[in-house]
């Protein structure tokens, strides 16, 4: 448990990031509390993917610091590795295997122990109950977010989202659905930043954070 | 029918589990198993390399001279170079696919050890592409005319050595992820630090031949072997995690 009267969520503090010898941005300061999201704006090229690295720690930051319930966080500790889910561009599942396969794999890799019948009815949330023995290599690019949907739907234990464009190619109905998974996340007393392009169907109001202002 | 799915989703607040880090032994059983499954997928993949084995080590009869007496004395050397090329065909692959889909990524983030999930991957590697040798390697040597005992050294210095081959394997397939031309650049790397897990492999049946015994290069190998095992997970794990910064 943390400290009384420290911050119980995500802070980050006068944080800069590069890319190669590019500063991005600098001076940024963010403050998600639980319960609450913000939504990550941004030119192409503007860091946003960057930032949600560096936070998750496959990145370092080039100053600043990066606070978890109000100590900073080690990039290398079991504990906020398994309370901070990571889901970039390349959403890392593997063409070989099929639907079911690649679910089951990622959320033991993730320290999820998921029955099997609630794999199937993950994969049923998300609309791909007939597609669960496909090979991976055969789905569309929606149908592959709809994986990464599933995977977030067994994940409200880990508190910390970190989506990079989760709306990519999902059609109307997959952004409703992604929608009421981050409503639900943050009910539940999760924290989510997202970086997207279009505003997700969410009932909670995000707070908005633009890279824009922030290039150096 | 979905709109009620929704509606279950957003009643239910409380968590399905609560995570828990996995231990060493469930992280490497998890990529181990992870990536045999895998490499069950591409067969054909592992009987190039097979393939790729045997074709070298019966092309040396037909280039050299099949005078039995020196084919029996090259026999070793030449399982072994070919045991080494062998090794190199299936390295790229090892993290560079998974780099690439970005559950390597999924990897370095889990909760698991990464140590141990790279643990994980190059034992399965090595039961997909090393294991294969081991086993071939008595055809190979009957195919040179060596005895019985003689094999049996071959196979096992073969066991104790390839390991460690996939391990120098896994360090540079690690450090150069991302680079460009990385396969090439993998053989130049790997080759130069192979050479002494070759002499002593090689020179084990070699020694045996001239009734020195074989014990000398044997330990040498075991010490390699182990050294592999203990120093290579945390050097590959710290490669791959430079590779994602």
């Amino acid at each position: 448990m943390t400290p009384t009267g420290t911050f119980d969520g995500l802070e980050a503090r006068a944080l800069a990031c590069a890319a190669g010898y590019r500063t991005l941005f600098a001076s940024l300061d963010l403050r998600i509390a639980p319960g609450e999201w913000t939504m990550l704006v941004g030119a192409n090229g503007s860091g946003k993917s960057t930032l949600l690295r560096t936070i998750a720690g496959l990145a370092r930051p080039l100053a600043g610091e990066i606070l978890w319930r109000g100590a900073p966080r080690k990039p290398d500790d079991a504990e906020w590795r398994a309370q901070c889910v990571y889901q970039g561009h390349a959403a890392g599942w593997k063409d070989a295997f099929d639907v079911r396969e690649n679910l089951g794999l990622q959320l033991a890799l993730d320290g999820l122990r998921v029955p099997r019948a609630e794999l199937d009815a993950a994969i049923d949330r998300v609309g791909l109950a007939r597609q669960a023995k496909l090979p991976f290599a055969r789905l569309s690019a929606g149908q592959r977010r709809r994986v990464s949907l599933a995977r977030l739907s067994c994940s409200h234990a880990r508190r910390l989202w970190l989506l990079d464009e989760p709306g990519t190619a999902l059609d109307a109905d997959g952004l409703r659905l992604l929608g009421e998974l981050v409503d639900a996340h943050l009910r539940a007393g999760g924290l989510a930043l997202v970086a997207t392009h279009q505003p997700l169907p969410c009932n909670a109001t995000p707070s908005r954070l633009s890279l824009d202002e922030l290039r150096p | 029918m979905q709109r009620d799915a929704l509606a279950a989703l957003a009643r239910r607040t409380a968590p399905v589990t609560q995570p828990a880090p996995p231990g060493v032994i469930a992280a490497l059983r998890w990529a181990c198993a992870r990536d045999l499954r895998l490499a069950l997928r591409s067969r054909s993949e592992l009987a190039l390399i097979v393939v790729f084995f045997l074709l070298v080590t019966s092309l040396f009869p037909l280039a050299v001279s099949p005078d039995p007496e020196l084919l029996r004395a090259m026999a070793a050397g030449i399982v072994w170079v070919a045991a080494l090329l062998a090794s190199l065909l299936g390295l790229a692959r090892l993290f560079a696919a998974d780099h690439a889909d970005g559950t390597l990524e999924q990897m370095v983030l889990a909760p698991a050890p990464l140590a141990a999930l790279v643990a994980g991957k190059v034992l399965a590697h090595w039961i997909a592409t090393g294991l294969p040798l081991v086993l071939l390697a008595p055809l190979a040597g009957l195919q040179f005319g060596l005895g019985a005992d003689a094999i049996g050294v071959l196979v096992v210095a073969l066991a104790l050595g390839t390991p460690v081959l996939s391990w120098l394997g896994a360090i540079a397939a690690a450090l150069t992820l991302g680079a460009r031309g990385g396969s090439s650049l993998l053989a130049l790397l790997v080759l130069p630090l192979a050479v002494p897990v070759l002499i002593f492999g090689a020179g084990s049946v070699e020694s045996y031949a001239a009734g020195l015994g074989a014990e000398a290069h044997l330990s040498l190998l075991t010490a390699g072997a182990i050294a592999a095992w203990v120093l290579g997970p945390a050097v590959t794990a710290l490669a791959v995690k430079i590779a994602h910064e």
